[in-house]
């Protein structure tokens, strides 16, 4: 989907600071927020492809203001009432408790896990298929546009480019977040020259990106 | 959940707090779980993992050519695996190319050898410009690099997560792996620093 976290490319964001004595968690929920969020994928029964989407259909503003454990933290509360796990707005009425503003939980709900079958633990997986294209091919980006979950991003879409590396075959996201299956796929690293991306007038360097086998056509 | 009230929100501690306290309650998770998971991310792993497998490459010819080959396997061999690491491919900087790893789609990053990705490698500002303007964002960060150095920037939009083999420093032929892999840092294996001899 064309949504808040497809970055690449965007302007307007200023500068990148490094603070050099950063702890790995800043405040005690970024790392409470980091592992449940880690564990809802488990809990609600579904899958990284599908939380990678949870954070992608948060409302832009969500997916900013409190930051990457505060992202992890609202998806983990999608996955977890998407599943019927948690009831909608169980979380809000335990904080106004928790902040002594008295409130009723809201009535459980029917647990609603989705049914889908799976190729084994991770996401690489072996398949027979000979690969559609070898190192040293020129290919394309297929225009794909969907409302739904890609590992496409938009910067590349059109852009035509030269197969650098045949990686392991992996399941397609774009299936796996929405449970309609894993359809595994070769994967490749494809470079770009920064020319064909941004114009002529862009900064001289190469872009290596991995795109699975239907995001890519024969030029 | 997406909720688009800005005025009214409640502290994410609280909510945090809030969801720890319902999944206890269920019987989901356990406190001493997540207890454990976090103190695995602030102990355990973390750029000190990858800076061991660095240091063995440059004094280590046979190692650093495997490590090239199945970067994987070799940073296995050091006893590094796990979430965020099925396929790692390391890259290797040299005097005419470097190389910088970015996610511009969230912020994918090479957990077993790395640890958890810094705020400025999640920052909107880091995930749009690496790919756009590379040379001037490196610039900003506090690397300039020649205009003959080819800039190889890869973005982690698949299950691959990417390791930069940065050069050695000039005046380390003394030095053993220990010392060495104590002067490899976290931004140097992404990419955004070269290692200094200190």
């Amino acid at each position: 989907m064309d949504g808040i976290h497809d970055m690449g490319g965007m302007q307007g964001w200023g500068t990148v600071a490094i603070d050099p004595d950063e702890p790995v968690f800043r405040e005690r929920w970024h790392g409470r927020a980091f592992a449940m969020g880690a564990m809802s994928m488990g809990l609600s029964g579904t899958n990284l492809d599908a939380f990678r989407h949870g954070l992608e259909r948060l409302h832009p503003y969500d997916y900013l203001a409190d930051g990457y454990y505060g992202r992890w933290l609202a998806c983990a509360e999608t996955l977890l009432v998407d599943s019927g796990v948690l009831s909608p707005g169980a979380v809000e009425a335990r904080a106004r408790n928790l902040m002594g503003e008295p409130v009723d939980d809201p009535a459980d709900v029917e647990e609603n896990k989705p049914v889908y079958e799976r190729g084994g633990a991770g996401s690489l997986r072996e398949i027979d298929d000979e690969p559609a294209f070898s190192p040293g091919d020129r290919v394309r980006a297929k225009d794909i546009r969907t409302g739904g979950h890609t590992r496409m991003p938009g910067y590349i879409r059109g852009r035509t480019g030269t197969v650098h590396a045949l990686r392991p075959a992996a399941l397609l996201p774009d299936t796996n977040a929405h449970f309609e299956g894993e359809n595994p796929q070769h994967v490749y690293t494809v470079e770009f020259d920064s020319a064909e991306l941004w114009g002529p007038d862009a900064e001289a360097a190469t872009l290596r990106i991995d795109l699975f086998e239907s995001y890519l056509e024969a030029t | 959940m997406a909720d688009t009230n800005t005025t009214d929100r409640l502290p994410p501690a609280v909510r945090t707090e809030a969801l720890e306290s319902l999944l206890t309650e269920r019987g989901l998770v356990k406190s001493e779980v997540l207890d454990g998971f976090i103190n695995r991310f602030v102990n355990d792993v973390g750029p000190m993992n990858g800076a061991k497998v660095v240091a063995k490459a440059w004094t280590d010819p046979d190692y650093r050519q495997h490590l090239l080959a199945d970067g994987t396997g070799a940073i296995k061999e050091l006893g590094f695996a796990g979430p965020q690491g099925e396929h790692i491919v390391v890259v290797e900087n040299s005097d005419d190319v470097h190389n910088v790893v970015v996610c511009t789609l969230c912020s994918c990053y090479p957990w077993p050898v790395l640890g958890l990705p810094p705020e400025w490698y999640k920052d909107p500002a880091y995930r749009s410009r690496m790919v756009r303007e590379p040379r001037t964002l490196l610039s900003e960060m506090g690397l300039d690099l020649d205009d003959d150095v080819e800039v190889r920037v890869w973005d982690s939009s698949a299950e691959n997560r990417y390791l930069v083999l940065p050069q050695r420093p000039e005046g380390t032929d003394d030095l053993g792996e220990d010392e060495l892999a104590a002067l490899v840092t976290r931004d140097a294996m992404v990419g955004v620093a070269k290692v200094s001899a200190g």
